[in-house]
């Protein structure tokens, strides 16, 4: 009856791909209920760049039914890590798991091209793991906004000359502020009034460099509602990036960094106010079990790791509050809402807010493109999903969007200003900063 | 039909790539291999060319480029489908239609809407929402499936029970014709004069041509909404309240049973609180005029509880119920939960057999060492037992098949039916003669040369394939679990 296709092989023994467990494949049964939550699919309605044509793909190379070709690359790659799909899944499959470990394999037999890895190398390699070796370029960056260097080089168009995905990249170029906001935090902010617990506060790489501001805000927010803050010295970046990016063995090493550094103080929780650390952190656990010297300090660590908006909902903000008289909107960032599975936390700060106005926006749970370096390897794709939440940004009226994410911050910013819009994009760190006063 | 050569695949490819553009075709080996399955794994069939028409016109004019060629196709939505339906079973082309998603008009007044056929069908419903209105045929798979593959399948879903099947709700077709031409089946009014041809491809899978803008009927929200889980410790018991709740006169919206196994599965996955201990629960539903709705709600619990519910409980709020709804209408995919693969069997029995069948259905998937759960619409006595396998264990894909097909004798002995919604595709079609004579299939297959003469247009399906069945007997192809000796034709 069927026509000439190659039969499964029926592999007894877990699945792997390049050493990385990928047994989760064989939790999906195939529904097809993921394929509508899925940003890509939906954008091409091919169905290799599904999350259930994905699991395929995964699951065909792991069985040795397909190789890494250059179509099998390519639907692995397109895909966001956005994680919708592991919301809507009622089989559970890790997809994340999965897709991170298919990405370590496409790093692993397709090294990719040499301006692709020397773009990799700049950011995996060494910015991100020597923070003051980002600073320096930050500020070198500042430079090329400030100095009119930059205004030249968008005015004439030199930067599409720039190989591969290098003119998205120029567009991309955070603003770097302006002095004070760059210094590192103090390494401690003490309660005001009862002290209610002792959290550890990740600063973050990009973050600490191009939103210091975020890291000041949070603090503070976190201090007026009773909270001490610690700031501890040492770790970089907590290796997101390069797991998302297929680098598994740098983030490994990065994930063990972080640990150590945070292990010195001891604190209720460990709040993070960028979605994808937060998302990774909490995976240290999956990350580091094989290795015996670890997996407990890793586990231990995960579970103490908490967003921002998770932590502080947990209790009614201290007031007394100012109202902040705006309609905002709310965009949700993938790695919040689909990785920490938290939605109802940050509509309930908000809603706590006097004067504050909250409309509701269309798919606030998908993708804006940004997706951790995404949007710099996929600037095609990227701006298709970024178009889509503008539309809807617009569509709300809403004077502000908030979120809780730097990238989807730069992202939506980027997409506004190019439809020349005036709406305001901000952490909710920022609107809760005002409204908790000074 | 032998496999195209890759020289006449190699030719054939520029002209696809003029019709419907160079990304709207797939020829890679690889690409084309995530095409072989739809919702039931169990079936595999590999496509020579997946196509992504944008129009009725690159429908249409693919198709007569398959006709020239004497090639095979199918059309595809979202491959939800649980009966092989979409499967190139003879190689081909297959269209995929999930580019053509667009609600093209909706008129309120007249409470219509043309729809493109890869319109997911819970998006029409988010579509006409916020003006007070929905489509009312909610197949458990509304989140993902298309209401093209709807249309083709006939869909139900859990609010049958009161609103009736697709065919109930669709009023007017596009259909590009199997040699290609564009026309209209019925059109925009209840009634249009003339044999009702919209409604025999309504349900025809697929086989009497592809569907490129349907008109479909959308109904005002009801005013009220009463959703109501009862608990039962004996499956027996749940069946029973089934019977009474009808024999009462009452007509709920939706009867729904799920069963202790697919409680935990459902548990696991979103945590809908459905009771784990529980042997069976039902999802009863009834909904219309608000006055009259707490008095009809307490006849329906009174009838579950004189049958022996051991709890009943109203949801409180919209987000109760549908999480209740969550977890009912995710059931099948949470089945991987608790096993790497499931077959969903899908068939109809008389309401009062519900007890006997129930009990039938666990002694022989026992028997051959399987195990189930079972998820239903028990207020249409449409069965849905989900036998659990491990595909990679030997000889358990054949065991399944084998339990499959007692499981549907069964139904058809106690006077039901071995489809109730998923259709027959490849999957059921060797079980048509367990409920249709030799001349019913006669009548059935003139109907389809009809329409699909040189039965181009999704062949190897519905019609069984053993010669015995005289006129309506097509190639005999083995099924690869058969080719394999793992299974026999009865
Ligand atoms: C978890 C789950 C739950 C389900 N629950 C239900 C349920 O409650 N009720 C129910 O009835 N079914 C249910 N199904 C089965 C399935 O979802 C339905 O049959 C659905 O209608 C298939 O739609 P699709 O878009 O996925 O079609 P596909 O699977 O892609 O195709 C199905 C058939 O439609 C044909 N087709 C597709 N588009 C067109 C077109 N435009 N013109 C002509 N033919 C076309 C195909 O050739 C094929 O024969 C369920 C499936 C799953 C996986
Ligand atoms: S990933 Fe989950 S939802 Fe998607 S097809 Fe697999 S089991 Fe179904
Ligand atoms: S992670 Fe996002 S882009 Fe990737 S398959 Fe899942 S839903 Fe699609």
């Amino acid at each position: 009856m069927t026509h000439a296709t190659t039969e499964p092989t029926a592999a007894t023994g877990p699945l792997t791909l390049g050493g990385l467990s990928v047994e989760g494949v064989n939790q999906c049964v195939h529904c097809g209920l993921c394929l509508a939550s899925c940003p890509t699919f939906s954008e091409l309605g091919t169905e290799m760049d599904s999350p259930r044509g994905r699991i395929f793909l995964i699951k065909s190379l792991a069985e040795g039914r397909m190789t890494m070709s250059d179509s099998v690359v390519s639907h692995l790659s397109l895909c966001l890590d956005c994680r919708a799909c592991e919301t809507v899944c009622p089989a559970g499959v890790p997809y994340g798991r999965l897709i991170e470990a298919a990405k370590a394999e496409v790093e692993r037999v397709r090294p990719g091209s040499l301006a692709r890895r020397i773009f990799r190398w700049l950011n995996f390699g060494l910015l991100l793991r020597h923070p003051a070796l980002l600073r320096f370029f930050a500020l070198k960056l500042r430079f090329y906004q400030t100095s009119g260097l930059q205004r030249l080089v968008r005015a004439t168009g030199f930067a599409r000359l720039l190989p591969g995905t290098l003119p998205a990249w120029e567009a991309l170029l955070p603003r770097i502020p302006a002095g004070a906001s760059r210094a590192p935090l103090p390494r401690l902010i003490p309660a005001d009034g009862a002290r209610r617990a002792r959290v550890a506060l990740l600063e973050g790489c990009v973050q600490s460099v191009v939103f210091g501001d975020h890291n000041r805000a949070t603090a503070r927010v976190l201090a007026k509602n009773g909270v001490e803050v610690v700031v501890p010295a040492g770790p970089g970046c907590c290796g997101a990036l390069n797991a998302h990016g297929g680098d598994h063995a740098g983030a490994v090493e990065m994930a063990k960094t972080t640990i150590a550094a945070f292990e010195r103080d001891d604190v209720d929780a460990i709040v993070v106010n960028t979605s994808g650390c937060g998302a990774h952190m909490k995976a240290y656990g999956h990350l580091l079990e094989h290795d015996a010297a670890w997996a407990e300090r890793a586990r231990r660590f995960a579970a103490t790791v908490q967003d921002f908006a998770e932590f502080l909902a947990r209790e009614p903000l201290r007031g007394p509050l100012r109202p902040v008289p705006i309609t905002v909107t709310y965009h949700d960032p993938c790695h919040v809402v689909h990785g920490q599975k938290i939605r109802r936390q940050p509509r309930e700060l908000l809603a706590q807010i006097p004067g504050l106005t909250v409309v509701d926006l269309p798919e606030s749970d998908w993708c804006c493109g940004s997706a951790g370096i995404y949007n710099l390897t996929q600037p095609e794709m990227a701006t298709r999903l970024l178009e889509r939440k503008v539309a809807h940004v617009l569509a709300t009226g809403a004077e502000a969007v908030v979120t809780a994410n730097p990238g989807c911050i730069l992202q939506i910013q980027q997409g506004l200003a190019a439809r020349g819009r005036d709406v305001r994009v901000m952490h909710i760190v920022e609107l809760l900063d005002r409204a908790c006063g000074p | 039909m032998a496999p195209l050569s890759n020289d006449r695949k190699r030719a054939l490819r520029p002209e696809l790539d003029a019709l419907v553009g160079t990304d709207g075709v797939l020829s890679d080996p690889d690409e084309l291999l995530v095409y072989e399955s739809d919702g039931l794994t169990l079936f595999r069939a590999l496509a020579d060319f997946v196509v992504f028409p944008r129009s009725a016109e690159q429908v249409a004019a693919v198709v007569k480029l398959a006709n020239r060629e004497d090639l095979p196709f199918v059309a595809r939505g979202a491959g939800t489908g649980l009966s092989g339906g979409c499967l190139p079973a003879e190689g081909g082309i297959v269209l995929s239609l999930m580019r053509m998603n667009r609600v093209l008009e909706v008129d309120y007044d007249n409470q219509i809407a043309v729809v493109e056929p890869g319109l997911v069908n819970l998006h029409l419903s988010w579509r006409v929402g916020p003006q007070g209105y929905y489509y009312a045929p909610d197949p458990s798979s509304q989140q993902a499936c298309t209401i093209g593959g709807n249309i083709a399948n006939n869909s139900g879903g859990p609010h049958t029970l009161k609103y009736g099947v697709t065919t109930n709700h669709v009023l007017g077709l596009e259909v590009v014709m199997p040699d290609g031409e564009i026309l209209w089946l019925g059109g925009k009014t209840r009634e249009t004069p003339g044999y009702d041809v919209t409604g025999v491809f309504v349900g025809s899978e697929g086989t009497f041509g592809i569907a490129t803008k349907i008109v479909v009927r959308i109904l005002k929200k009801p005013q009220a909404v009463k959703t109501v889980l009862a608990v039962f410790d004996q499956v027996e018991h749940a069946s029973a309240a089934v019977s009474e709740i009808i024999a009462r006169g009452l007509v709920p919206a939706a009867i729904e049973m799920i069963d202790h196994l697919t409680i935990q599965a459902v548990e696991d996955a979103f945590g809908c609180g459905y009771p784990r201990d529980a042997a069976a629960a039902l999802l009863i539903e009834v909904d219309g005029l608000a006055v009259g709705m707490d008095a009809q709600t307490e006849r329906i619990v009174a009838a579950c509880r004189e049958r022996g519910a051991r709890d009943t409980r109203v949801a409180r709020d919209e987000a109760e119920r549908q999480l209740l709804w969550k977890g009912r209408k995710s059931a099948f995919g949470a089945y991987g939960r608790v096993s790497p693969a499931y077959m969903v069997m899908d068939g109809v029995i008389p309401r009062t057999k519900l007890p006997y069948v129930l009990g039938r259905v666990n002694e022989i998937v026992a028997a051959y060492g399987l195990r189930v759960g079972n998820v239903f619409h028990a207020g249409d006595g449409n069965l849905h037992p989900n036998i659990l396998y491990d595909p990679r264990k030997p000889g358990e894909e054949a065991r399944v098949v084998q339990a499959g097909a007692e499981i549907m004798k069964l139904c058809a002995d106690v006077g039901g039916s071995i489809s109730g919604e998923h259709g027959i595709g490849l999957e059921k079609a060797d079980f048509m003669p367990f409920i249709f004579s030799a001349a019913d299939l006669g009548v059935m297959a003139r109907l389809k040369r009809a329409f699909n003469p040189t039965n181009l247009c999704n062949p190897g399906k519905i019609f069984p394939t053993k010669k015995s069945c005289g006129e309506v007997a097509v190639g005999y192809r083995p099924h690869p679990i058969e080719a394999k000796g793992l299974a026999q034709r009865f």
